[in-house]
């Protein structure tokens, strides 16, 4: 029994250190930032690997998740006689949830759980020691270029999966469907505002990018220099990250209505 | 560096793409730098508004010219909407506005109707003839009032009809 509550005192500690880690770590990343050189060779290259080469899934996956809202949509819509608001249903969901959180998701397994296996291998393989023996922070030169990069790529991402599911929901809903095009659009234009919708979309891609970013990087950072290290770092990265976008939706939605 | 650049290349397009998609977003969809001071800013005063929202449609001949730019309570406690419509558009002085419903439960928008006056409506006009929203409850409580008072006092409706049957 004292056992069991003792271990549970630990678990509560370790949870407690950790994110004491993190504070800590992200302080360093900021400090990285703002510190000469600025890195941008390896910034440009971090964009090229997280954004560039995340293209295609993000594509696929924003006019799959259009074409599903469309068809939807329009099932239920249709019972009340009501398809023409087809383009305010894809739209609203699209923007102030489904783009953001589908892609910081998506982000995650593709491209954060690749950061935090590189770092992990770097660490395990004694690289980042190998930077420290050269006067070289592997903070600045390794980390903070590759949250940056997560934090600049995921509002590009969002938008290009909301303008993908946009045209997805307007292919099933405009030629499979039958709504009217104009109706759609109509419809898509009205319901969605500047400032209570679009800009709380990238609202929350920026926080998810940052969330992502920093979880990624900590994890790997942090890993313990082993293969089996490695892998832990990578799965408690898609673990955290995802939970923590989740959570973190609701409490922004809650908090700003977006 | 050949690879290097074309990675330049690849990372420019995104970003460009990524630029162009939140443009997209932004300004057509969003509505970003719609009407503001290019529109034609009409105030129209009505004595109920039902559901009108901003940013809902104003529409002359069923085809949307504008939009609800805000709706406010004025001074004699009336609704004061201000309309943000084409500036291209010459709506006679005498043009009516009357809030009407997109189907039985659908959305309020306003529609204006033309007048005969050759003077047309400048920026910040007044709209002197409105027809305000019919609010669904109201009309089916005067119904039920008219056939409670048709039939003597009755006011269940279940009885109203075999009376009237009989009268």
């Amino acid at each position: 029994m004292i056992t069991a509550v003792a271990r549970l005192g630990g678990l509560v500690v370790a949870g407690l250190e950790d994110m004491g880690r993190l504070a800590v770590f992200t302080g360093r990343v900021a400090a990285a930032l703002v510190l000469p050189p600025a890195r941008l060779r390896a910034f440009v290259d971090e964009v090229y690997k997280l954004g560039v080469l995340s293209l295609v899934i993000i594509g696929v996956s924003g006019f799959a998740v259009g074409m599903v809202l469309g068809l939807q949509g329009y099932n239920t819509l249709v019972r009340f006689g009501a398809t023409n608001s087809l383009g305010a249903v894809v739209g609203l969901s699209l923007i102030r949830e489904l783009g953001p959180v589908l892609t910081a998701l998506l982000a995650t397994g593709r491209a954060g759980s690749a950061t935090a296996a590189e770092i992990g291998t770097m660490v395990a393989t004694e690289q980042l020691d190998g930077l420290r023996m050269m006067a070289v922070d592997p903070v600045h030169l390794v980390v903070m270029p590759r949250a940056a990069a997560m934090v600049v790529v995921m509002p590009l991402l969002t938008a290009l999966f909301v303008v993908m599911g946009l045209a997805g929901g307007y292919v099933v809903g405009v030629h499979l469907m039958g709504v009217d095009a104009g109706a759609y659009m109509g419809s898509l234009e009205n319901a969605v505002d500047f400032r209570d919708d679009v800009l709380g979309c990238g609202l929350k891609a920026v926080v998810f990018g940052v969330l992502v970013g920093l979880v990624a990087t900590f994890r790997g950072y942090t890993s313990a220099p082993t293969s089996a290290g490695v892998s832990t770092a990578t799965t408690t990265t898609v673990v955290v990250a995802s939970v923590s976008i989740l959570i973190v939706d609701y409490f922004i939605t809650a908090l700003w209505g977006v | 560096m050949g690879r290097t650049s074309g990675r330049d290349l690849a990372v420019g397009c995104f970003v460009l793409m990524g630029l162009a998609a939140i443009a997209y977003l932004s300004v057509s969809i969003g509505g970003l730098g719609n009407g503001g001071p290019t529109g034609l800013t009409l105030v129209a005063n009505f004595d109920e508004i039902g559901g009108l929202k901003p940013r809902a449609a104003v529409v002359v001949s069923g085809v949307k010219v504008g939009q609800v730019e805000s709706i406010t309570l004025g001074e004699d406690y009336r609704a004061r909407v201000t309309l943000n419509v084409d500036p291209k558009l010459a709506l006679p002085v005498d043009s009516t506005a009357s809030i009407m419903t997109s189907g039985v439960l659908g959305d309020r928008y306003v529609s204006l109707q033309l007048g005969g006056e050759t003077e047309t409506l400048a920026n910040g006009d007044v709209i002197d003839f409105t027809e305000s929203a019919v609010v669904l409850e109201r009309v089916l409580g005067k119904i039920v009032h008219n056939l409670g008072s048709g039939s003597g006092g009755g006011n269940d409706a279940k009885d109203d009809e075999p009376k009237e049957g009989a009268e």
